[in-house]
């Protein structure tokens, strides 16, 4: 990096005719197209050249951490899909996981591989958008256009599968709040096999490779390994820098193990890298939604735990104590054992923990969320120096950021 | 305790014994709950501690990935500060625990991990927790200008100001908060399990046995 500044600035002392520039701030956003949703950014300038970032987060915060420990642990759920809404299934995954450790509840096998297919989906959803946009940022138009495409499809199958095409509110502790019709399964096979494929290559083939693209992104804010580990990168962004460290691998979590799946690392650790990552990443996820479709066995959806999970409505018809847990389960809800437990997942964008305390009630005593936009965010000012003010977009399109994650 | 769907990290063992050696009299307490190692650790060792964490062969925790806060202010000292650790080469996870208060700082570990900048900063807003250290301790999750920490557990979930556009003064206003509706929050709690009230007309009956203790998830019989 001090490399690059030195070529552009020199120690010749202003001569007649120079114009001496002053250092001068401007704000980035908080309305800007380009800076993915509410971010302030204040820019410390030399010229063209980013001589200092100072990002102001905060502009979305909606206090979730507190709502959450006034609810109980299944009306806290739909907060998380509202916390990074370009990926919600993969924010429940992390709470219901934790939960589920906290109570030390069995899940039915269907139910992993539905959530583990439901995931992959949702990775695949929040790529598009962030590939999209980051090609936008830069320049390109098309490709964006294209990839909403495949976005809009992902949609139609979370509303296929839950009702709701964004707020899902799908998995449960103990599974998935219902079974999928075995159309829709048929329906994203046919989908993984022909129409995914054929528009994602098409709309990467004309980035990926292009001249302009790859002016704008490499060797841009190259992140060295160390660096990476030390400002606590995760996802993408750490497997850009060279470290194959992928929890989906590493920690597996549901049905992750039983997964025949590469992790993609990046070489130089720059804004390519970490946009080229994300497109294998893609094509990976396809190939864990083909093994799911083939592998996922019939039998229940949800723990048969009736102290935890509700049973289903036309058992209620017939049965009194059916009737008793329901009632029970929607107004007192469940109680998880006193105990705190940290668990973090794999994220589209990263590592998506959660550190939910409990003190035996039905309520969390204190549910953090650990977002990955939060650290990621903070290396800004030291992925950005000495970089071109043009250069900030494609930096902050290549990290991912999504405002409802990070300011919580 | 295990269930088969969490993150299926390294096994635990000698962990505890190692961090011991590599800690010293720095570690207060060290626990296993649900399968995770809490350490708790003297505050003003917090960052020697760390170091000893990061650096130490055989745990080797190089990220920082997350730093929490919580209040319990029935403690003495109220505010808990968690600290979640990754191993990247050794595949482990750790939480390291440290109690304070608001009057006393808790040392910085900026120095280690820069992500801890934001971090402390977060749990400095949120609760008001001191990090003696930190260069650059400003809020950062609530508004310019916020008053209190709203974390805290004495904190109202309405907040105490409401802002609005004033069309009369052509600018944002902040007012104090008005509930057009009473906030409405009701107690679900079993009166035979967990609830801490007393109902009326228990008062007559002293030998009734009260709530009984929930049961630590350790100790669930499945």
């Amino acid at each position: 990096m001090s490399d690059r500044l030195e070529t552009l600035v020199t120690d010749e002392k202003p001569s007649v005719g120079d114009v001496e520039i002053q250092n001068y701030t401007i704000n980035f956003g908080p309305q800007h197209p380009a800076a993915h949703g509410v971010l302030r950014l204040v820019l410390e300038l030399d010229g063209e050249i980013v001589e200092r970032v100072d990002p102001h987060v905060g502009l979305l915060h909606r206090g979730t951490e507190k709502l959450i420990e006034y609810k109980t642990y299944l009306q806290a759920l739909p907060y998380f899909d509202r916390l990074d809404y370009c990926s919600p299934m993969c924010m429940e995954h992390s709470y219901v996981l934790a939960i589920e450790r906290l109570l030390g509840l069995e899940v039915p096998l269907r139910a992993q591989y539905l959530r583990v297919l439901f995931a992959e989906i949702t990775r695949i959803s929040n790529h598009m958008l962030n590939l999209g946009s980051h090609v936008m940022d830069v320049g390109a138009m098309t490709p964006n256009l294209w990839l909403f495409e495949i976005r809009e499809d992902t949609l139609g199958f979370y509303e296929r599968a839950s009702g709701a095409r964004m707020h899902a509110a799908w998995f449960r502790p103990g599974g998935v709040h219902q079974d999928v019709p075995l159309k829709l399964l048929a329906d994203i096979g046919d989908w993984v096999d022909n129409r995914c494929p054929q528009l994602f290559e098409d709309a990467i083939s004309l980035v990926a490779d292009n001249r302009i693209f790859k002016q704008r992104n490499v060797d841009i804010a190259v992140v060295p390994k160390d660096d990476a580990v030390a400002w606590g990168f995760s996802g993408p962004m750490i497997r850009g820098s060279g470290i194959p460290w992928d929890i989906r691998k590493s920690q597996p979590y549901d049905v992750y193990d039983r997964m025949d799946f590469d992790v993609p690392v990046g070489t130089r650790g720059d804004c390519y890298d970490r946009f080229m990552v994300r497109v294998e990443e893609v094509r990976q996820s396809m190939r864990i939604i083909r093994q799911c479709l083939a592998q996922m066995p019939e039998g229940p959806i949800s723990s048969l735990d009736r102290k935890v999970v509700p049973p289903k409505r036309g058992e209620m018809k017939q049965s009194m104590e059916a009737l008793i847990h329901h009632f029970k389960l929607y107004t007192e809800g469940f109680h998880v054992p006193a105990g705190d437990i940290y668990v973090a997942t794999e994220s589209p964008k990263g590592e998506f923990g959660v550190y939910l305390v409990s003190d035996g009630t039905n309520k969390p005593y204190r549910c953090k969320i650990r977002p990955t936009a939060f650290s990621h965010l903070q290396a800004m000012d030291y992925m950005s120096r000495g970089h071109m003010l043009a250069d900030t977009t494609a930096i902050l399109g290549a990290m991912d950021i999504v405002f409802g994650e990070c300011d919580r | 305790m295990a269930n088969n769907t969490a993150p299926r990290y390294a096994s635990n063992d000698g962990v505890i014994e190692a961090a011991q050696a590599a800690l010293g009299d720095m570690l207060i307490d060290a626990r296993v709950h649900v399968g995770e190692i809490a350490l708790h650790v003297r505050r003003d060792d917090l960052a020697s501690a760390m170091m000893q964490l990061r650096d130490t062969e055989g745990l080797e925790y190089q990220q920082l990935m997350e730093i929490a806060g919580v209040d319990y202010p029935e403690r003495e000292e109220r505010f808990e500060v968690v600290y979640c650790l990754l191993s990247l080469t050794r595949n482990h996870r750790l939480r390291v625990h440290v109690s304070t208060d608001d009057a006393h700082p808790v040392p910085t570990v900026t120095s280690l991990w820069p992500v801890a900048g934001w971090l402390e900063r977060e749990v400095f807003d949120m609760y008001g927790v001191l990090f003696a250290g930190n260069t650059d301790l400003r809020r950062i999750l609530t508004d310019y200008g916020f008053r209190g920490h709203p974390q805290r557990k004495d904190f109202p979930l309405s907040g105490y100001v409401e802002m609005r556009y004033s069309e009369e003064h052509k600018r944002v206003v902040y007012e104090p908060v008005s509930l057009a509706q009473d906030f409405r929050t009701f107690d679900f709690m079993s009166p035979w399990e967990g609830a801490e009230y007393v109902l009326p007309g228990d008062e007559k009956a002293p030998q009734a046995p009260g709530a009984p203790t929930p049961l630590k998830a350790d100790e669930v019989k499945k």
